[in-house]
């Protein structure tokens, strides 16, 4: 039970509490990081920085969940992704490849016409040249007015070529802008922006023409520039002065054609995506369809409709598994149909059983009963024998009852009537019910704890029933000492515990004393009327509850039948209010089995709390392995400690020295008990998972459930 | 004292025998042994109490039970073999009064029989209310706006031991013992099966009841009139 509430449910994103805080690595931290924790609770740090990421991750929880609840979810994401970037790299490639073939083309073409042009550009300056003369530069080195003249010329001419396809533009060599020779440019182009200054200066420095991309630049502002490639070399006026010639093309056919190719890709890249995409999720629906309808049908048949069946189409894997599914479900119902008609038949047959023995049996009873009344009017010997008759026709009742009563819980026929009731009104009622025995055995009775009302969601029949047993038990084996009938309620729990200080039990015989016909002494002579099964059914009834019906004795020392039983039917029972070893126990009072004060060595358990905490009663069962005494046997699994049982055993005693009231006929219908505490008295007021866990460890206790 | 009781019962050595020990204790018995039978048998003897076996051939007790309860409130004490919840409770839904489970002495017989017959007699002239209901103790009647509300004896008694001290809440325990006439406690199916049979006849709305309150945890009491 605890354990696996222990154990965080699925889907639950529940903190990390055991996480190591101090000496993690980097890279431990980020693989942290990677695993969600950041999203999940595993912040550690500053308060601040863990408000600080709650906030931000709140809205991102329902994301999160989603994303690792639902496969098809990732499985098209991670396709999306991944089909995004192939159809980016491959857009990349192909954009390359087109532009490096277009502008091939292009610089070709325009070196061509570039080359052309210095030609051209050199020819005329030497046709110049002999046409002028040497007149052509005034004495003080300016340009003459027919070189600018001849420059302008020279431009509109080589432009004129190619309207709208080129443009040239001169620019003066070096730094000499101060010459006159002022930049020149054909279509508007303006020169000094258009061509970059990492040209020109590598222009200036060589003899040979050189390249570039550039944007063009208009002189009128609002026209906006192009990409152009750009040509340029240094060539001579008719000066024989160097000057820088471009040609400047416009490229902005090329960055259509680029920019229409990019589109087309994108276009179809998305449509790439998108379609990937969509596939994938149909394809991941076709898989994953079948599985969401298997878990669907699976918890379907685990809420109890076992006809659910898979819908089974084709041959492929799916419907394999659905097949394979089908008939899994199909054998678990014939195997649930079978246990159910076994059930049914064991009931319908104690059903008949009992009628079919309890009408004779009621004719033989009132027959009895009369012959019984007239008895004074026999002689010794018949009257006797109508008093032997009716006594033992009793006990035969009784003993039908219980077996039928048995066999009731065996085919799972038990129904559990709870409603509110308050455990103090039962004892009062059981109590009053077993005086006249009491006081017979000169016993007294008494009740404790009941001050407060100890009221839980119970079957009152049957807890009167149990509690009956149990003080009628502790009145026969008690005796002729007190009894004590104690009452709590705590947490989501009450208890009821009966003590008495009788014969008690022998070590190991506490889970015995619930087994079917179980007897301490078969050799003792039997003289109360027990069928040998109350505590059987006991058991049952508090199994029924979903409660705990446990003892706990010592030889000599008496015993303390315990009954714990959760509030409400439906909660489970953590622990009992009243500890199952009583305080006045031999070994809390730190007596050993003798009845001696206990001696120095190691003897300090006499003096742990009966209320321990769960801690402790974990350092207990740790001590325990130890031996408290010597002589202790090694721990070994009662035979009867098995589930249906309910108990869990360790008969652990070392107590061979016992005292010698004590030997002779521990008691009869009731049991036995680890004489030194092999109880566990956590098990109330913890509240945690002590108890079924100790239980098992070192325990007596018997658990119903 | 009257003292005419009706065995229904197929067992003819148990019928037997509950003839011997009902005369002894000044009964008049008869017996019917088939259940298609016990209707006219019924009729013709005009019991003061029927005794009843569940389990009969022909009609079953059940079906029984509930023809004799349509058209009496003549006391029913079913015997049954089962104790098991659901034979008890169907058996009480369909009418009964008391059952006394199989095998029983005939001294627990004989008192549960003279509980219910005791209940018959001892009219005291008293007048009672509880809720909008007004109760004739001695007329035996109980009106709401002066229409007259069926009930059988042992649901009158009950409502006028609830009537009787509208400041006490009943446990079911000591009902039992004032209606039933159990010196121990018994079986408190009896009193929730009969607080429900009661409310159906007297409630104006059974799922919210008025007259018979239930005290979660305790039981019973009369509803504020």
């Amino acid at each position: 039970m605890s354990g696996d509430s222990a154990a965080s449910a699925p889907g639950r994103s529940g903190g990390r509490p055991g996480r190591p805080v101090g000496p993690g690595t980097a890279a431990s931290r980020w693989r942290h990081l990677f695993d969600g924790d950041l999203l999940q609770g595993g912040v550690q740090g500053s308060p601040v920085v863990r408000l600080v990421m709650r906030w931000v991750r709140r809205p991102l929880l329902p994301v999160m969940r989603l994303w690792r609840r639902n496969i098809q979810l990732k499985v098209v994401v991670t396709t999306l992704l991944m089909s995004l970037g192939v159809v980016l790299l491959l857009g990349f490639v192909v954009i390359g490849q087109v532009r490096n073939g277009l502008l091939e083309a292009k610089v070709k073409a325009s070196q061509s016409q570039a080359t052309g042009g210095f030609a051209v550009a050199k020819q005329q300056a030497e046709q110049a040249v002999s046409v002028t003369g040497e007149e052509g530069t005034a004495p003080d080195g300016r340009p003459s007015q027919s070189v600018i003249q001849w420059m302008s010329d020279l431009v509109a001419s080589l432009s004129s070529g190619g309207q709208g396809a080129f443009d040239v533009v001169t620019l003066p060599a070096g730094g000499d802008s101060g010459s006159g020779r002022g930049p020149r440019a054909s279509g508007g182009v303006n020169p000094a922006a258009s061509v970059p200054a990492a040209l020109r200066e590598r222009i200036g420095t060589g003899t040979g023409a050189a390249q570039s991309y550039t944007r063009i630049v208009y002189a009128e502002k609002d026209k906006g520039s192009q990409p152009a490639l750009v040509i340029g070399k240094q060539v001579n006026d008719p000066n024989g002065d160097p000057y820088q010639l471009y040609y400047l093309f416009p490229l902005t056919q090329e960055e259509k054609s680029l920019s229409l190719v990019k589109g087309t890709l994108a276009t179809a890249g998305l449509f790439v995506v998108v379609l990937l995409g969509a596939i994938a999720w149909l394809v991941v629906r076709q898989v994953v369809t079948p599985v969401r309808m298997a878990a669907g049908v699976a918890e379907r048949l685990s809420a109890g409709r076992l006809q659910e069946r898979m819908k089974v189409t084709g041959e492929d894997d799916i419907a394999r598994l659905g097949e394979a599914f089908n008939k899994m479900a199909q054998n678990l119902q014939l195997k649930i149909s079978q246990l159910e008609d076994l059930s049914r038949m064991q009931r319908r047959f104690v059903s008949d059983v009992s009628h079919e023995l309890r009408t004779p049996l009621t004719t033989v009873r009132m027959a009895a009963d009369v012959i019984h009344e007239a008895r004074e009017d026999f002689d010794p010997v018949t009257a006797r024998s109508a008093e032997l008759l009716a006594d033992q026709l009793d006990r035969f009742e009784s003993l039908l009852a219980d077996l039928l009563e048995i066999s009731r819980f065996d085919a799972g026929a038990a129904a559990l009537e709870a409603e509110p009731i308050d455990l103090r009104e039962v004892v009062r009622r059981v109590v009053s019910g077993a005086e006249p025995l009491a006081e017979r055995k000169g016993t007294t009775i008494k009740v404790v704890g009941d001050q407060q009302p100890v009221v839980a969601e119970a079957d009152a029949r049957r807890v009167e029933r149990v509690l009956r047993n149990l003080v009628v038990n502790a009145v026969e084996h008690g005796e002729g000492r007190d009894v004590v009938v104690k009452l709590a309620a705590a947490g989501g729990a009450v208890a009821v515990a009966v003590r008495d200080y009788g014969v008690g039990l022998k070590p190991g015989e506490a889970t015995r004393v619930f087994s079917r016909f179980w007897r301490a002494d078969p050799a003792r002579a039997r003289t109360t009327g027990g069928t040998g099964l109350g505590l059987s059914i006991a058991l049952e009834d508090a199994r029924l509850h979903g409660g705990w019906l446990q003892a706990w004795g010592e030889p000599g020392g008496g015993s303390q039948f315990r009954l714990t039983l959760p509030r409400t039917a439906d909660e489970p029972l953590r622990g009992s209010p009243i500890p199952l070893e009583p305080k006045d126990s031999r070994r809390n009072r730190g007596l050993d089995d003798a009845g001696l004060q206990r001696g120095g060595d190691g003897e300090k358990r006499a003096t742990v709390p009966v209320n321990r905490s769960g801690a402790e009663d974990r350092a207990q069962s740790a001590r325990d392995p130890l031996g408290p005494r010597p002589g202790a046997t090694a721990p070994t699994a009662d035979p009867t400690a098995l589930p249906g049982n309910g108990a869990r055993v360790v008969a652990r005693s070392g107590s061979t020295r016992m005292t010698p009231g004590a030997a002779p006929g521990t008691r009869g219908g009731t049991g036995d008990g680890a004489p030194d505490g092999a109880d566990l008295p956590a098990a109330g007021g913890e509240g945690g998972d002590g108890a079924p866990r100790g239980a098992e460890k070192d325990g007596e206790a018997t658990r119903g459930r | 004292m009257k003292g005419r009781v009706l065995v229904v019962d197929d067992d003819s050595a148990l019928a037997e025998m509950l003839g011997i020990v009902l005369r002894g204790e000044g009964f008049e018995p008869s017996f019917v042994a088939d259940g298609d039978k016990a209707l006219a048998a019924f009729r013709e003897t005009k019991p003061d109490l029927v005794l009843l076996d569940l389990m009969l051939p022909g009609r079953d007790g059940i079906e029984v039970c509930r023809l004799i309860r349509a058209e009496s409130g003549v006391p029913i004490v079913m015997l049954t073999a089962k104790s098991d919840t659901v034979d008890v409770v169907v058996g009480l839904e369909s009418g009964a009064d008391d059952y006394i489970v199989k095998p029983f002495k005939p001294k627990e017989l004989v008192a549960r029989i003279r509980a219910r017959l005791r209940r018959s007699e001892e009219p005291a002239p008293e007048q009672l209310a509880i809720g909008d209901l007004v109760i004739d103790v001695a007329g035996h009647s109980v009106k709401r706006d002066g229409q007259s509300i069926a009930l059988t004896p042992l649901e009158f008694d009950l409502l006028v031991a609830l009537a009787r001290k509208p400041w006490q809440v009943f446990t079911r325990e000591v009902l039992l013992e004032q209606v039933w006439g159990y010196r121990h406690a018994a079986d408190t199916r009896l009193v929730n099966v009969h607080v429900q049979r009661l409310r159906s006849k007297v409630e104006k709305d059974p799922e919210k009841p008025e007259i018979v309150v239930t005290v979660r945890g305790v039981g019973y009491k009369a509803g504020p009139s």
